[in-house]
């Protein structure tokens, strides 16, 4: 077993409107182990970045953690003051955002803007810290560091401010790094670069991922484990082979049926019908019920729990638990 | 950088002469002329001529255009007719009144204005947002002259804080000041929390925060730097409305400032003493978007390097 870093616990993130309670993260439960790679994966508005938010506390205004416990080498973030949770911010976990053209301050030298993530949590001087920035520039793959440091935002590439992005990640050394779609913004050649020099560093540093992504083959190529999230509640995990290989819930099969394959091109491109449901008037059953090639009637009014499949892999539906009894 | 200043001043010498051949003709098509004016209506002809000639009103229109644009070039802005001393000796008595009034105003004005701006922005849908932006409402709805009369009702006439008018120590400025920059703490308060809040939704806000900023700097640090831009421009702006506002306050308050002296001189057909006052307020108007131009740059790198 390996030994856990993060450990989300029944986590429950509403969103507190004036028309009612959404419910984007709906207890859901995950764990980051040391040194590996997890991953998200579902469609947009599923809930996968509320839950990577909800982390770094960075919720937006009606938003707020409810209830659950996010356990980072057993400390409750939760429970911490607003002074603790900077400190572990940037410190021990830090992020990654989808748009690296947005996610950088326009008027700030991109070299500073790092160099305030070293001087904020590390008792170092001003010289030092540009060392240390300019040394983890030339490790993120930055040519010409030095005079990268002196750049603004707007003049770098979206791959090269996405390399600022995630040297400002790790320039503290993090036990964690959080990226949330920090490719989707790309195009495909650097997307590549950039996922590659994010496995190099994780394996070279021991630095855990928790890595967010609508895209199934970034998550098949990077993580060792990976959770399916619907509607704010995770339908499906298991290690990265067994859930690509032998997927269990519909949704998950609806979703690696919708990947292209080349090599044999259908007549028609094949989908999951419907959309996701309002957070604000989910079914009263699975919330997949909708949309499902195989929802029963126990699917409409009951909402299905976590089914263990055995190491590590579990789904929520009925099915197996059907399926047991027909054999039995 | 020098090619970018270059330009600006070639620009400001261009505006310059327009506005001196407007000030020029306006006033030659405005009924009325200064020597009946100076003289009462019953001065004889003779007088009329002699006069006429002294101050070479008989001259061909562009000939006197001429003589005024040669005369601005040396720095000589004629004698006013009424009050019988150089125009730029009446200037220099008069401006730094207006300087410090505007100074005052504008001081006023900006702190309050961007303080109550950023306090409503962070609390954005808080009670203190909504008094700060009823209370800026009021600012930019509310004329000077209405806010000068009140003020000087209740604080000087009933309260007797300060003097009623005039300017015999600072204290004298505080109303005066305040009037004039009203309108501008409104919109430099709305403007502020409506910039303010729009930056802290940017994705940057976040990172700043990912980094275990603390609030106070994210808001300093990353908002308010991005945020200030358009405020400093209305700054600038400001500058010219301050400057052209001061007739109203000065007047009202009894200040010796160049915004009265432009009052007086209109009041009395004092050519002279108009251009002057008209193209000096021009200057310092140029001069405002000037600094402010240069502070963008300074703010925004994407303007420096772009330009």
């Amino acid at each position: 077993m390996d030994e856990m870093l993060l450990e989300i616990k029944h986590l429950k993130s509403y969103f507190y409107t004036r028309k009612g309670v959404a419910p984007a993260v709906d207890d859901v439960s995950l764990q980051v182990p040391k040194g590996k790679i997890v991953g998200i994966v579902g469609e947009s508005g599923c809930g996968k970045s509320m839950t990577a938010k909800s982390v770094m506390d960075l919720l937006k205004y009606p938003g707020r953690v409810a209830d659950g416990e996010i356990l980072l080498e057993g400390r409750d973030l939760t429970k911490l003051s607003a002074k603790e949770k900077r400190k572990v911010r940037g410190e021990d976990i830090s992020m990654i955002f989808q748009e690296p053209m947005t996610s950088l301050n326009p008027v700030i030298k991109v070299g500073k803007q790092v160099r305030e993530a070293i001087l904020i949590h590390q008792k170092m001087d001003k010289a030092e810290a540009k060392k240390r920035v300019i040394e983890v520039f030339r490790q993120v793959g930055i040519s010409e560091p030095e005079k990268r440091y002196e750049c603004y935002p707007h003049e770098l590439s979206g791959g090269l401010r996405q390399r600022v992005m995630i040297a400002m990640a790790m320039v503290c050394r993090p036990k964690l790094m959080i990226a949330d779609e920090p490719t989707t913004a790309l195009d495909v050649t650097i997307e590549a670069q950039i996922l590659k020099l994010m496995k190099n560093l994780c394996d070279t540093t021991g630095m855990s991922c928790l890595l967010i992504s609508h895209n199934l083959g970034v998550i098949a190529q990077m993580c060792d484990y990976v959770y399916v999230m619907y509607a704010g509640k995770i339908v499906e995990q298991g290690d990265v082979f067994t859930l690509f290989d032998h997927p269990q819930h519909p949704y998950t099969k609806g979703l690696l049926a919708s990947i292209i394959h080349l090599d044999e091109l259908p007549d028609r491109l094949s989908t999951i019908p419907g959309v996701v449901p309002n957070l604000m008037h989910l079914p009263e059953g699975c919330a997949f019920c909708g949309r499902c090639s195989e929802a029963m009637e126990c699917c409409k009014t009951k909402k299905p729990e976590l089914h263990d499949l055995g190491d590590g892999h579990a789904i929520r539906c009925f099915l197996p638990a059907e399926r047991e009894a027909a054999h039995e | 950088m020098l090619k970018s200043i270059g330009k600006r001043v070639v620009q400001t010498i261009i505006v310059l002469f327009c506005v001196s051949l407007m000030i020029f003709v306006l006033l030659r098509i405005v009924p009325g002329d200064a020597i009946t004016t100076m003289m009462g209506e019953h001065a004889n002809a003779d007088t009329i001529a002699r006069l006429t000639k002294e101050m070479k009103l008989d001259q061909p229109i562009y000939m006197q255009f001429l003589t005024y644009i040669k005369d601005i070039c040396t720095g000589n802005f004629g004698t006013s007719y009424t009050l019988n001393k150089p125009v730029t000796e009446l200037l220099a008595a008069a401006f730094p009144n207006t300087v410090k009034l505007a100074v005052f105003a504008a001081v006023i004005a900006w702190v309050i204005g961007m303080v109550c701006g950023i306090v409503a922005a962070v609390k954005k849908d808080g009670i203190l947002d909504r008094l700060f932006m009823g209370f800026s409402l009021l600012g930019v709805s509310v004329p000077v002259f209405m806010v000068a009369m009140v003020l000087q009702y209740f604080i000087a006439y009933k309260l007797h804080w300060v003097d009623i008018s005039g300017v015999k120590s600072w204290t004298g400025f505080i109303l005066p000041a305040v009037a004039l920059g009203w309108n501008s703490a409104g919109s430099i308060a709305r403007l502020t929390r409506s910039t303010l809040v729009e930056v802290l939704q940017e994705d940057y806000i976040d990172t700043a925060k990912a980094k275990g900023l603390g609030r106070g700097a994210v808001i300093i640090l990353h908002g308010l730097r991005n945020a200030m831009l358009p405020v400093i421009t209305m700054m600038a702006l400001q500058i010219s409305s301050l400057l052209s506002g001061a007739v109203i306050s000065e007047t009202i308050f009894s200040i010796n400032g160049v915004g009265r002296l432009a009052v007086d001189a209109i009041s009395r057909r004092d050519i002279p003493l108009l251009q002057g006052t008209v193209l000096f307020t021009t200057v310092i108007v140029i001069i405002g978007n000037l600094i402010a131009d240069c502070l963008y740059t300074v703010l925004d790198p994407r303007i420096r390097k772009g330009a």
